[in-house]
């Protein structure tokens, strides 16, 4: 089919990569494909990604250290019945990818073997975003120049910042997907983020205070944003915190500010509407399609397609373009977030959310940008019409149990709600709720939408950036997990 | 493997220290569904990370392959990259320190050997036995063998030559009980270094049994009261104070222990070793990030702070030797960190413990761990599960709360170990551990 001579041919993709890097031979994903499908394979598939990047960080007042990585491979499965097969390789040679090809099918063995020859039908999808700037391109001597203003703004902020971490990274991920659909497709994703930790140090104690940005463009983003204002933020974080009183006990009414709200439904509902675990019967929105699951003016929006924000991409890690899905509208559970397995299994079409962390990792359900859609109040009534309650403006992440529905997640600025007014800042701790005891109990969201901080969603081992965003928000009952009565 | 690391450093040009890391690791991993394979992935990964340091700045680098083209090209970044480090004088590779690395067996060919097709029938016997463990397990949410065979070398132009490879393999499965409508969850893991080493019934009837028991779970009241961490919370909790005492973080100022070194910090009854080189850990390893010997480091003995651990550079700003502990893969330059933490044991069991709690709780599973626990101002708050304490006895089950303190405050109020000490697969070992007051915040 495909001579020796082939072995490590790299072909221009110009059209697809927007780039002038090669990725592999059609020919070379298609010698692939054949072997993945020589014992009975019903389905077969060469994922193949080549990242760079680069990062620097500034501790303790020095650059520590600049580093680059380069991880290069190809990732194959072979799917039998209910069973798939996968192996991966960082040889992207023809020895290499059949040595996979034939581990990958192996683990999964059909009854009819056979040769099957895949044709490939290069797709014509979305294209890779636009970058203004390519990462690479820039000096790492401007790169790292950031990092130095960061910490001068920081520390200069105040006296009491003892502590400033600042980190610049970046990253290309372009991929290259054939599968014995015919499909072949590819993208490029171009990542920039920078974050400032610092530490306040007190008659209190210690404290922390933490900011980043992070966008899918290329070294434009820092003429977009201000890398000075971001330590002042972070540093402004620590420092309010170092009069902090221990945050309350018990259930109360919780205000999220804009922005900061999205991590939220990301744990409380957004894993479960994964169709992974609703196939498993492992989530609480099993079953719900259709049905009331939220407060009615509840809208709730997976967009993988929102430009420049963490969670975009052009096409998924199994080909398949990104979508915007509504998830919850008006209250009601429009549908689930879907892979290709899912999709296939229910006659049906992939809604884009099939992702992984690297070559080496098998695709699965992942949410990409997810947001709540703005209301109609007004966030000074939605807090002067809180007697006493937390108001949370900036999170740090949670945990969900979609099978049970509970979910935590941490707050990082936040303070007491005490006669309609903000007053006292609180110190770190968790909320605990219960996802659609949670969705049921928003009883009002304001129009002032905002996304949030860049994020890694972490399932199964596998961590993918994600995006998410909301307007101020209440919820009229959530536990708050501190220490004062 | 060394040879590769060697060679590179054979590279390294007058005035400059290379050092190179160079991994490889094989992996298998098995699901099991409803009688069937669900996936069955077979993994193979190399990688080499390369620092250059000269005058006191370190560049580093690392790729994802072996090939010998990128391994010039690694060390040609790794050299670039240094030129952008602020200079320290502190900044230098490790050096051989004479300490020989622990005698330890850590690597069983049988892991290898195991004939595919009985690594699968393990993963379909755990999610079986999970399903019939039970009349109320209404599924499974995953049920997974997996094992992982790890080798890695160190080799620097300061005369380390250092091999180590290990071998483990688990067993997980995750229960779903449903009754009334209402779903509950628990898993149940048996680990070692060989497939042999498991105990598949073993798993799966505690599965089946922690998640059966919080069928019918309610929110409980809020209050202080008496909270016993079963293994699997009490080795997290372990975990996150033991990296509070990482040189690097006490160093920067984010420790909450800094300057406290010979303080009472915590219940006279608990002393806390990291000992990397037992070899019932299931962390155990002969040698650290940078090729040193790791070593038994005792960091609280009868609850006075005695040491932070500290990788070459950390120990040469604290004016001390190394101990040990530089951690890494080969994408990142040595960190400081804990690998093995446990507890000197108490003499009670769990039973007994529970025994003398008239109202408390018993917490089987916390989660938020990342996004409620501080470990720079010491704040813990995070979501739990459990089973409510009554005279002495467990009673019914709670969940959808959250406990919490500061880790300062709890390790003060540690009131009673466990004679139960087990090694997980994480930086602790879990043991029963009672603290007498906690705040609980659920209705």
């Amino acid at each position: 089919m495909i001579d020796g001579a082939l072995e490590g041919t790299m072909v221009q993709m110009t059209d697809r990569t927007g780039g002038a890097e090669p990725m592999l031979d059609p020919r070379l994903l298609q010698d692939t494909l054949g072997v993945a499908l020589a014992t009975g394979g019903e389905f077969a598939e060469v994922f193949v990604e080549d990242r760079r990047s680069t990062s620097a960080v500034l501790d303790d007042g020095r650059i520590e250290e600049l580093t680059s990585g380069r991880d290069r491979g190809a990732g194959i499965r072979v799917v039998v019945g209910e069973t798939t097969g996968f192996a991966h390789t960082a040889d992207v040679s023809q020895i290499g990818l059949r040595a996979a090809a034939t581990a990958a099918s192996a683990a999964a063995r059909g009854g009819g073997a056979g040769i099957r020859v895949v044709a490939l039908d290069a797709a014509t999808g979305p294209g890779p975003a636009v970058v203004e700037v390519l990462p690479s391109d820039v000096p790492k001597a401007r790169k790292v120049a950031l990092l130095a203003r960061a910490d001068d703004a920081a520390r200069s902020r105040h006296g009491a910042i003892t502590q400033v971490t600042a980190r610049y990274a970046d990253s290309q991920r372009r991929i290259q997907v054939a599968n014995s659909d015919g499909l072949l497709t590819g993208d490029r994703q171009i990542r920039t983020l920078f974050s400032v930790s610092c530490v306040a140090s007190g008659d209190s104690g210690l404290q922390t205070g933490r900011e980043s940005v992070g966008h899918t463009v290329g070294f434009e983003l820092f003429d977009r944003i201000d890398v000075e204002e971001l330590a002042r933020l972070a540093a402004g974080r620590a420092l309010t915190k170092l009069d902090a009183v221990p945050a309350p006990s018990g259930e109360m009414p919780v205000v999220v500010g804009p922005g900061g709200g999205g991590v939220l439904f990301h744990e409380a509902c957004g894993h479960g509407l994964e169709a992974d675990l609703i196939a498993k019967a492992a989530s609480v929105f099993a079953g719900s399609r259709g049905e009331v699951v939220a407060a009615p003016m509840v809208s709730l929006v997976d967009d993988g397609t929102m430009a420049g924000e963490w969670g975009r991409y052009a096409i998924d890690d199994e080909g398949r373009p990104a979508q915007r899905n509504v998830l919850i509208r008006d209250g009601v559970l429009a549908d689930y977030m879907w892979d290709h397995l899912r999709a296939r299994k229910e006659g049906r079409e992939s809604s884009g959310n099939g992702r992984r962390q690297s070559y080496r990792h098998l695709p699965m359900v992942r949410m990409t940008n997810t947001y709540l859609e703005a209301g109609d109040d007004d966030p000074a009534e939605i807090l002067a019409g809180t007697d006493r309650g937390v108001y949370v403006a900036q999170l740090g992440g949670g945990q969900v149990n979609t099978a049970t529905g509970d979910f935590v997640f941490g707050m990082t600025e936040a303070y007491l709600i005490e006669d309609g007014r903000l007053t006292a800042p609180i110190r770190d701790g968790n909320l605990i709720g219960n996802g659609p005891a949670v969705l049921r109990d928003i009883d009002a969201i304001a129009g002032d939408f905002a996304m949030g901080s860049p994020g890694t969603c972490g399932k199964d081992g596998q961590g993918v950036p994600v995006g998410d965003g909301t307007p101020t928000l209440r919820v009229a009952r959530l536990t708050v997990g501190g220490t004062a009565a | 493997m060394l040879d590769i690391a060697g060679r590179i450093v054979g590279w390294a040009e007058s005035g400059e220290q290379v050092e190179a890391v160079v991994v490889h690791e094989r992996e298998t991993e098995v699901r099991a569904y409803e009688g069937e394979v669900e996936s069955l992935t077979a993994a193979e990964s190399r990688g080499v990370g390369v620092r250059v340091v000269r005058d006191g700045r370190q560049g580093f680098a690392y790729a994802g392959t072996l090939d010998p083209d990128a391994l010039a090209e690694v060390l040609r970044e790794a050299r670039d990259n240094l030129g952008f480090a602020t200079p320290d004088e502190h900044c230098a590779l490790a050096e051989p320190d004479g300490v020989a690395p622990a005698e330890m067996d850590l690597y069983r060919a049988s892991v290898l050997d195991h004939p595919t097709d009985a690594k699968v029938q393990l993963a379909l016997d755990l999610e079986r036995l999970t399903r019939s463990a039970d009349h109320r397990i209404s599924g499974v949410e995953s049920a997974e063998y997996s094992d992982s065979v790890s080798e890695s070398a160190v080799a620097t132009t300061t005369g380390i030559r250092s091999t180590s490879r290990e071998t483990g393999c688990f067993l997980a499965a995750y229960a779903l009980a449903e009754q009334d409508g209402e779903t509950q969850t628990g898993f149940g893991f048996s680990l070692g270094r060989q497939p042999g080493d498991l105990d598949v019934a073993a798993a799966a009837a505690e599965a089946a049994e922690r998640s059966t028991r919080m069928l019918g779970a309610v929110k409980p009241p809020s209050g202080r009261m008496t909270v016993v961490l079963d293994p699997w919370v009490s080795a997290q909790f372990l975990g996150i104070v033991g990296g509070t005492l990482s040189g690097e973080a006490v160093q920067k100022g984010r420790s909450l222990f800094a300057e406290r070194l010979g303080e009472d910090v915590a219940a006279p009854i608990l002393t806390l070793i990291d000992d990397p080189t037992d070899p019932a850990a299931y962390t155990a390893t002969g040698t650290d990030g940078e090729g040193l010997a790791t070593r038994r480091n005792v960091l609280l003995a009868d609850g006075r702070l005695e040491r932070f651990v500290h990788n070459s550079e950390t120990a040469r700003r604290a004016g001390t030797s190394s101990t040990g502990s530089a951690v890494r893969g080969y994408s990142s330059t040595p960190g400081v960190g804990v690998r093995a933490v446990t507890v000197v044991a108490g003499d009670q069991s769990p039973a007994e413990l529970i025994s003398g709690i008239r109202d408390g709780l018993l917490v089987q599973g916390v989660s938020g761990l990342h996004s409620g626990v501080n470990p720079v101002s010491g704040d813990f708050s995070t979501g739990a599960e459990g089973l409510r304490i009554r005279d002495g006895e467990l009673a019914e089950p709670v969940r959808e709360f959250t406990i919490a303190s500061t880790i300062q405050k709890m390790l003060h109020n540690v009131t009673a170990i466990g004679d139960d000490v087990q090694w997980l697969p994480m930086r602790a070992a879990g043991v029963t551990l009672v603290i007498g007051e906690l705040t609980v915040s659920g209705v």
